[in-house]
């Protein structure tokens, strides 16, 4: 065969040779003699990851924590983490002469008295309120697109790990201040403590180091704060975000997009700059925030005295359902042995619930796995709609949390919405449990008829809006075919693949091992996939097109009578072609 | 004058101007003077028959507006249950009347778990009479005078002290139903304690002696009256200082800042995702233009 030279330059006289290594070159070649980093970043600065703006979610919150590492350096350089009783006498006048702790004062030195500190304390805080939040709706993407599945199983786990880690460093950062707001928060921390059986006042003297409040929590929240759990999720970080190199990003099905490849642009220099002007952006939004939005304002909560309260006594968002549940919790206790008494309205809400809440978050991978035995590896995220009992379980999860993130706000929804706090109360009581069924129920049917939709858009194509009347005076709707790549995106997905056990019995009529498990486990699949529509196969689209085209051709005969705007039709040109009486306006 | 000398800087634009509170007391020392003057008798003779006179008119104006419900000696009216009607108001003083009227409570436009602030029904004449027979039904306590919570003679020196103890009172006593910004609060069945944040200094004062609705009244040997008087300086103190930090998003806590920070803060950062996804490389832009 023939190549064909007519595009090769023929000015070449002599062979390339390399121009003489600049400057960058010649840095570039000493550290990598020295660190052998030219291999690595060979490969790694032209990695491929897919565009899709869901997959930045998560970058939301990696960003949101370089803003917390970067305000909370600042902040510790005037922060005082001590619980020693002193008189503030900084600028704020009406805090002047009031005994406080040395957390306190200093925090009010922070926001008064440090060039910028207000504005680094509201950065900080904002960042916080943003880097869980993000990690949440990450979360969610991940689950609603089976970004969970094999082989990101354990990366599902870190995810849920840094959520709680995040949780917990933002609670111990804004009990820092020892504001009236912040005392009560660590006041009820105590009480949940001591709220567990047996060991939790032990647990409670531990922490506090004798009685509530004593002087050595806020150093020892602070410690947390500022060293073990920011290591902690450093570590965890740099793991969810190795596993993620490893196993490769996940993407949407899509011409030529397979479970072996990845479509997408570079790292370098594509991706490098998307994520980097979302880091300023991310960076500016918090600014922005913290320049123009008071959050936690500390001067008006005052120092905490366990004698003060104060109405819309809240924790932070990310700690409000917890809160909503021991709010609509009934006031049960149990008294063992005269003198032994069991909080239960306590315990429940905010001991049981959180971790088994917990538990069932870090399982669900597993649980699914395991539901629709699926051992095989999924590079190719799934509409929601694909996945309709997942889709729905999330949401039900997603209803719960948010039925018992409103009870946490019941005081301020009562004020604001003129209504009564006992009927918000009880009306949530009830709603917890039948809420997330109900929403259950209506997002699998609605995932389900937006299932039955696409398949009638792939094999009757989409409704035009042209009304036909056929001979007998009938009418009906045209429908076209739709175009080849939304076509694509359609029917680029897997049959559901219910589990069935193979053979309950041996030849010799034995049980086989762990055949209960195994009937349980097809029983629940059958239920998973149940009403689930399938894809149309090959055939299914060819026989579908081959109807459309036969009625086509019957209408074709018609041609003649055809009522005005029939013309439209799409099967021909329409140039030149008015609608009969347009040239008379 | 405290009222004068406040303190520059203001941020917000949604507080009075710096001359509201100058011409409020102007048109209020205006309007008294105007009354005290137009009814004040000539000599001291016609004092008691001048305060008979009042009582007497105050007397039909409760007739025709009041006693439906507390009865036509404002003895109170109890419902067949056994429950108040209205209650009695023998005793509760002038104060009460005042605070109730003037802050359109009284007279209730339908009954409810509590009296719902509006504009007041009743002109400052008409007021004065209702006070005037209430109190003649029993002593209670009388309408406080503006000596008894104005700062004005104290030094500067002093009104900061007052100020700070004001605040540590007012978070002893009142936050826990009026929040730690005076923005009110939610109370059981659908009660409310009010949002503080345009309460005239005169209905502060007086609420605290009266204890209107489900609030406890403070009475003078509870909380004295210069400790009323430095809780009203403090909430006067917080009106006056500028918003620190920005906008107090409703200055309700953490769950309208956790509102703000899922819609404006996720909501925007989501919005630019979407926006950064929707802008590809630029080769493949040039490649459609050619």
């Amino acid at each position: 065969m023939a190549i064909d030279t007519s595009k090769v330059a023929t000015s070449n006289s002599s062979a390339a040779t390399p121009a003489k290594p600049g400057r960058a070159g010649a840095v570039a070649t000493w550290a990598d003699e020295r660190l052998g980093l030219a291999g690595m970043a060979k490969k790694n600065l032209r990695k491929v990851f897919p565009d899709h703006w869901s997959f930045m979610l998560g970058e939301i919150a990696l960003w949101s924590f370089v803003v917390l590492l970067l305000s909370g350096v600042f902040l510790t350089l005037w922060f005082t983490p001590s619980m020693s009783e002193i008189h503030y006498e900084g600028s704020y006048d009406q805090m002047r002469g009031i005994a406080m702790s040395e957390a306190m004062a200093s925090t009010l030195g922070i926001s008064f008295d440090v060039r910028g500190g207000l504005l680094m304390r509201q950065m900080h805080h904002w960042a916080a309120m943003l880097f869980i939040a993000s990690m949440m709706i990450h979360l969610l993407r991940v689950f609603f697109t089976g970004a969970h599945r094999k082989p990101r199983e354990l990366n599902w786990v870190i995810g849920s790990l840094l959520l709680l880690l995040g949780t917990l460093e933002g609670f111990t950062g804004y009990s820092l201040p020892d504001d009236l707001l912040s005392g009560t928060g660590v006041r009820a921390a105590d009480g949940f403590m001591k709220s567990i059986p047996v060991v939790g006042s032990y647990m409670s003297f531990f922490l506090f180091g004798g009685e509530f409040p004593g002087d050595s929590i806020i150093p020892r929240l602070y410690i947390i704060h500022v060293l073990l759990i920011p290591g902690l999720l450093l570590a965890l970080i740099a793991a969810h975000m190795l596993l993620l190199v490893y196993h490769k990003h996940t993407q949407w099905p899509g011409p030529g997009r397979t479970e072996e490849n990845v479509v997408g642009f570079p790292m370098l220099p594509v991706y490098a700059a998307k994520a980097g002007g979302f880091f300023f952006i991310v960076f500016g939004v918090t600014a922005l925030m913290g320049g123009l939005m008071q959050i936690n304002p500390i001067w008006l909560y005052g120092p905490y005295d366990p004698s003060k309260v104060t109405a819309g006594s809240q924790p932070d968002w990310y700690m409000g359902w917890p809160d909503g549940a021991l709010r609509i919790m009934p006031g049960w206790e149990t008294h063992l042995f005269g003198n032994f008494t069991i909080a239960w309205n306590v315990f429940l809400p905010i001991i049981v619930l959180p971790g088994l809440m917990f538990t069932i978050l870090m399982l669900l991978p597993f649980l699914e796995a395991w539901i629709t035995g699926d051992k095989r590896e999924h590079h190719l995220l799934q509409r929601p709609r694909n996945a309709p009992t997942r889709t729905a379980l999330m949401v039900a999860l997603m209803t719960f949390y948010g039925l018992l993130w409103m009870a946490g706000g019941n005081d301020i929804i009562a004020i604001k919405l003129n209504s009564s706090i006992n009927t918000i109360t009880y009306m949530l009581r009830f709603l917890v449990f039948v809420g997330p069924i109900i929403a259950f129920v209506i997002t699998r049917r609605w995932c389900i008829s937006l299932q039955r939709h696409d398949n009638e858009k792939l094999l009757h194509g989409y409704e035009t809006g042209i009304i036909m009347r056929s001979p007998e005076g009938g009418y009906s709707e045209k429908h076209l075919p739709i175009n080849p790549s939304a076509a694509y995106v359609l029917s680029a997905r897997e049959r559901d693949e219910v589990y069935t056990v193979e053979q309950e019995t041996d030849e010799n009529g034995i049980p086989a091992p762990a055949s209960r498990a195994k009937a349980l486990r097809a029983k629940l699949s059958t239920l998973w996939f149940a009403d689930n529509v399938q894809a149309p196969t090959a055939a299914e689209i060819e026989a579908a097109h081959h109807h459309a085209d036969h009625e086509h051709e019957l209408q074709a005969a018609l041609d003649g009578h055809a009522a005005d705007g029939h013309q439209f039709d799409g099967h021909h040109s329409v140039e030149g072609d008015p609608l009969r009486g347009s040239d008379q306006h | 004058m405290r009222l004068l000398n406040r303190s520059a800087g203001r941020l917000s634009r949604h507080r009075r101007s710096r001359l509201a509170g100058l011409v409020l007391l102007l048109i209020g020392l205006l309007t008294t003077g105007g009354i005290t003057y137009a009814v004040m008798p000539s000599s001291s003779a016609g004092d008691a028959q001048s305060n008979a006179v009042q009582v007497e008119e105050g007397r039909k104006l409760f007739l025709q507006g009041c006693s439906f419900c507390h009865g036509q000696n404002g003895e109170g009216i109890t419902t067949i249950n056994g429950d108040n009607y209205g209650p009695s108001l023998v005793g509760v003083g002038a104060a009460a009347v005042h605070f109730q009227v003037e802050t359109g409570r009284m007279p209730l436009v339908q009954p409810g778990v509590q009296g719902q602030a509006k504009p007041e029904t009743y002109s400052a004449e008409e007021v004065e009479q209702l006070a005037a027979y209430v109190a003649s039904l029993g002593p209670g306590p009388a309408r406080p005078d503006e000596a008894e919570w104005t700062t004005a003679g104290l030094t500067e020196e002093e009104r900061e002290a007052a100020i700070s103890r004001g605040g540590q009172i007012f978070l002893t006593n009142c936050t826990a139903c009026h929040n730690f910004n005076g923005k009110g609060g939610a109370m059981p069945q659908g009660g409310y304690a009010p949002d503080l944040s345009n309460t005239e200094a005169v209905h502060i004062y007086e609420a605290m002696l009266t204890g209107p609705g489900q609030m406890d009244s403070f009475s003078n040997g509870n909380l004295s009256p210069e400790e009323k008087r430095d809780v009203i300086a403090y909430l006067y103190s917080l009106r006056d200082q500028p918003a620190y930090g920005g906008f107090s998003l409703g200055g309700l806590g953490p769950v309208s800042e956790g509102m703000f920070a899922w819609l404006l803060g996720i909501g925007g950062l989501v919005g630019f995702a979407v926006w950064i996804a929707a802008h590809t490389t630029r080769t493949k832009k040039k490649k459609v233009e050619a």
